[in-house]
């Protein structure tokens, strides 16, 4: 039975793409398990692989001419651990080990915000990257004046200067604008009037500035304005992943395949964020993960994300948020070399994506712009826990489900494990504060109630 | 074989018995509600004609096995007296006690006139099963939910979904020391003089008394094969048994055949016999040595306080402190649906507390008000009347609160939606909200225009008619520690 599902094709496919990966045999042999009769090789170890040390794509700024590492370390996630006084704080321990391990095996990209983590990300990356030699790392940090109410020069000024005391650096080797694209007005209101943007373009001049950039989320109009200004760009983040190439949400976002062409043009190299779509990506529904399998059985769904998001050669690095050791191990390797994606492979994605935009996920990449929701909720957890749902495949469309019993437990119950009765959905009083914050444009409350109304639904047990 | 048979069938009784305060589920109480509902107290103030028959018959033909089998508070000094009579030396720690019958009848009227006169605080502190009620719901269940909760810990770890973690709360901290109280005095008793409190406290053990001592069946000494060791005497909990005079009180003998395996020379037997002679009694009050009042005083020192917090924002992420509701002043208090009005409520209420502990959205708590002492009433700091719940109706033994069914609910006024302009956030902070119209079941609020000039601040506008007061809008209120509605009781519930 195992033979009838491993078609010759695949399986050389499979050696191939293997070869190049330049891992041992050993795991080769694992992964042909299934079609090998009388195999004695353990699998202890052999089925993940040794993470590879000095085996990283890099790619070139042509600007700068920095060597980058196509793994980015976005620093927007960093673990949290409670204090004894039972607040919230940065686990600086965890943080360290991961920027070691991360500096060790070839990633020398880190992505940082004033804004990040509750304000405490610039300090705790600069404390894990003092101990690390200058010349070995690029720290990227932002303007983060989009949330602020003031937004004078002095304001800007003063943000930028403390994140260099922040960082514990004398120089910041990619700074951006950050999220620009709502709208025209906004930019010149953040940048061109109050003359922020001649003070950085003088910065970079005196080399305290060494890539200046800016980060889009937003409509078409504000991308092709400020990519036309009338200064030469070093580089500029956007969101790209094989959902956003070609159907991301005109309302929020434009195609990534656009904005990639777009960049190509003016020898702009693109910093990619969110190619895993704030993890959905690799969670993907069941039927969709079966697609991937098929081809490659020992890779995950996240894999299949990071390298499409690395194909493009306009890629300069592509930002991970890796909270978790396994998560960098596995983001290492995909990388160690890069395989680009080949065309059966994009073919596949295709479909992949097809189930994606039909299913009903809510579009939320989990970056909590929108928090602290100023009425305790925790959005982002909420939306999640929703998330998840729909790609485990329990989203019931309706109260005569055979699954009917199973799915409501397991929702009703996880809800409450993962979100606090006083901060779920039904606490929100749509008081639109959290909307204008969003990047991916999302109606918060509006959503706030469909997962409302889908847990009254269950919990009354009423008939849908 | 008769006491192996009583102390399995106690045991059953009392483990399923203490169940049902446990349960968080409501899954126990649909198959051992019933074990409630045949307590002696709350079938009295619940009129159930069947099962005070049913009591008064199986006593006046076995005796008192109502406090051997099925009374949860007799079991638990059982429980204690026989951990006690572990200790050395202490095996045969009984003799016979002359009756306390001026305390015992005496407690008996003052029970008897506090139930006639709707004294529903007598009532409740005396009633034995109210009474452990009162200390599953404070002692137990707190346990039985860490523990459940630690399994839900290991559950959600391992990834399944086989427990869930559920709040451990003491609803009232007046009515926990109450049961403190009430669990030293009896623990004390048991572990020195067995059934003492049954026999002279207890009401219900006196009045059964009054009936067991006709009872068909009962222990019988022979007088010519006693030899006088005091085997049974020593052995006998409810020190009823005088071997000096071959008597036994039956009125005080709780069948519990302890004495049966203890007589060598076969002089004891459990059988059918002739009526006995008549024990010399003499019902008279008298005032109960407890002083309630001192008591109660004392523990209302202790009071509870909520803790205020503040709240800051500026940057990505984080979450808000959300600040903890406080209990507005009601003028009536707002009683469970199917209690009808406050008065029926008082009226059949034994305060044993299982509504309270079944309660799956934590709005039940015992009251302080001296009318009500103990009894539930509703307040919506930490949840509301939710639309598919009636466990408090379902659950009820004293018929305090009426059976009902969502349907019903749903056309039950308990209270009135009442606006606090000052407290509203739309006026507070001039945002737009729409929590409390989103979130009744009944549409009774609606949002106005609060001025011309504002199109989107609205505020709500309560149609009594429709108002049942289930609290979903208090209790989703985003105003803090206050909310800007509140529920305010109904004396009697009305249909909608």
């Amino acid at each position: 039975m195992e033979k009838k599902n491993c078609p010759k094709k695949h399986e050389l496919n499979r050696r191939e793409f293997l070869k190049v990966l330049g891992v041992g045999s050993a795991v080769t042999t694992a992964a042909l398990y299934g079609c090998k009769t009388g195999n004695t090789v353990s699998a202890e170890g052999g089925m993940i692989g040794e993470v590879p040390s000095g085996q990283m794509t890099y790619r070139i700024n042509p600007h700068t001419g920095d060597k980058v590492s196509l793994l980015g370390f976005g620093c927007m996630r960093w673990p949290l651990k409670k204090h004894a006084n039972g607040r919230e704080e940065v686990d600086q321990d965890a943080v360290n080990q991961l920027v070691d391990y991360a500096i060790e095996h070839g990633v020398n990209y880190f992505d940082t915000a004033p804004v990040y983590v509750q304000g405490w990300s610039e300090t705790a990356t600069g404390i894990a990257l003092k101990r690390h030699p200058r010349d070995k790392f690029f720290i990227a940090t932002k303007a983060s004046n989009h949330r602020q109410g003031a937004r004078t020069l002095q304001d800007g000024i003063e943000m930028y200067r403390k994140s260099m005391r922040e960082l514990q650096v004398d120089y910041i080797d990619y700074y951006l604008l950050h999220s620009v694209g709502s709208s025209i007005k906004d930019f010149n209101d953040r940048f061109i009037d109050n003359g922020l943007l001649e003070f950085l373009k003088g910065e970079r001049k005196a080399g305290r500035i060494r890539n200046l950039g800016w980060s889009f989320h937003g409509i078409q109009e504000v991308f092709d304005h400020v990519l036309n200004m009338d200064i030469q760009w070093d580089f500029c983040q956007i969101q790209l992943n094989y959902q956003d190439w070609r159907h991301a949400d005109p309302r929020r976002n434009v195609n990534a395949e656009y904005l990639c062409a777009e960049l190509a043009k003016k020898n702009v190299p693109a910093v990619i964020m969110e190619p895993l779509l704030g993890g959905r990506l690799s969670r993907v529904p069941q039927q969709a993960l079966a697609l991937m399998k098929q081809v490659h059985p020992e890779q995950s769904a996240a894999s299949w994300a990071f390298r499409y998001a690395g194909t493009p050669e306009n890629v300069l690095t592509v930002l991970s948020g890796m909270v978790y050791m396994e998560h960098l191990q596995e983001n290492l390797r995909t990388y160690s070399p890069l395989v680009p994606i080949n065309e059966q492979e994009n073919t596949i994605l295709e479909q992949v994506t097809r189930i994606l935009v039909n299913a009903d996920y809510i579009q939320c990449t989990e970056c909590q712009y929108c928090m602290p929701c100023p009425y305790g909720l925790n959005i982002s957890a909420v939306f999640s826990h929703y998330n998840r749902c729909v790609s485990a495949g329990r989203l019931l469309k309706n109260s005569h489900d055979d699954n009917y019993r199973r799915a409501r437990r397991e929702f009703l119950i996880g809800y409450d494990r993962s979100v606090p009765k006083l901060r779920q959905a039904d606490h929100c009083i749509g008081c639109d504060v959290c909307r204008p914050r969003c990047p991916q444009r999302i109606n918060i409350p509006q959503e706030m109630r469909r997962v409302e109304r889908y847990t009254e639904q269950l919990k009354q047990q009423l008939d849908f | 074989m008769l006491k192996k048979t009583r102390v399995v069938i106690a045991g059953l009784f009392f483990l399923l018995i203490t169940l049902l305060f446990l349960d968080f589920t409501g899954s126990v109480h649909m198959w051992f509600g019933w074990m409630a509902k045949i307590q002696l107290i709350p079938a009295i103030l619940a009129v159930n004609a069947i099962v005070l028959a049913a009591l008064v018959l199986a006593t006046l033909l076995f005796g008192r096995i109502y406090c051997s089998i099925l009374c949860p508070l007799g079991i638990l000094q059982d429980l204690v007296s026989r951990i006690s009579s572990r200790r050395k030396r202490k095996k045969n720690r009984f003799s016979y006690a002359r009756p306390k019958n001026l305390l015992r009848y005496g407690i008996l009227g003052i029970f008897i006139l506090s139930l006639v006169a709707g004294f529903g605080i007598v009532v409740s502190l005396l009633d034995p099963y109210a009474a452990y009620g009162r200390m599953a719901t404070n002692f137990f269940a707190p346990l039985y939910r860490w523990g459940n909760n630690l399994l839900a810990l290991l559950a959600e770890h391992g990834n399944s979904y086989a427990f869930y973690s559920t709040e451990v709360l003491v609803k009232g901290w007046l009515t926990f020391g109450i049961a403190l109280i009430t669990l030293i005095i009896t623990g004390i008793l048991a572990w020195k003089h067995g059934r003492s409190y049954c026999n002279t406290l207890c009401p219900v053990g006196t009045f059964l008394g009054l009936l067991s001592r006709f009872s068909l069946f009962r222990i019988a000494m022979d007088t010519q094969k006693c030899t006088q060791c005091k085997a049974c005497e020593k052995k006998c909990k409810s020190s009823c048994i005088e071997v000096n005079t071959f008597s036994i009180d039956h009125s005080r003998c709780v069948a519990c055949f302890n004495c049966l395996g203890k007589c060598k020379f076969g002089a004891l037997k459990y059988t059918a016999a002739k009526p006995a002679k008549r024990a010399k009694t003499d019902p008279q009050a008298e005032q109960p040595g407890l002083s309630r009042r001192d008591l109660l005083s004392l523990l209302g020192l202790l009071t509870l306080s909520a803790t205020v917090k503040a709240q800051q924002l500026q940057v990505d992420g984080g979450l808000a402190t959300i600040e903890d509701k406080k209990v507005p002043d009601r003028k009536t208090p707002i009683t469970p649906p199917g209690s009808l009005s406050a008065q029926h409520l008082k009226q059949h209420c034994t305060a044993c507390q299982l509504c309270i502990s079944a309660c799956p959205n934590h709005i039940l708590s015992p009251s302080r008000k001296l009318s009500a002492f103990m009894q539930p009433e509703i307040s919506y700091e930490r949840g509301y009347c939710r639309p598919e719940c009636v466990e408090c109706s379902q659950v009820c033994p004293a018929g305090a609160i009426q059976p009902i069914t969502p349907a019903d609910k749903s056309a039950i006024s308990i209270g009135q939606a009442i606006w606090i302009p000052d407290n509203c956030i739309v006026n507070r902070d001039s945002l737009p909200c729409d929590s409390c119209e989103r979130h009744c079941p009944t549409g009774a609020i609606t949002l106005v225009e609060r001025d011309p000039d504002h199109p989107k601040l609205k505020i709500p506008a309560v149609d009594k008619e429709l108002c049942i007061g289930c609290g979903a809008c208090e209790n989703l209120c985003p105003a803090r520690p206050f909310s800007a509605i509140y529920v305010e009781g109904n004396v009697r519930h009305h249909s909608i």
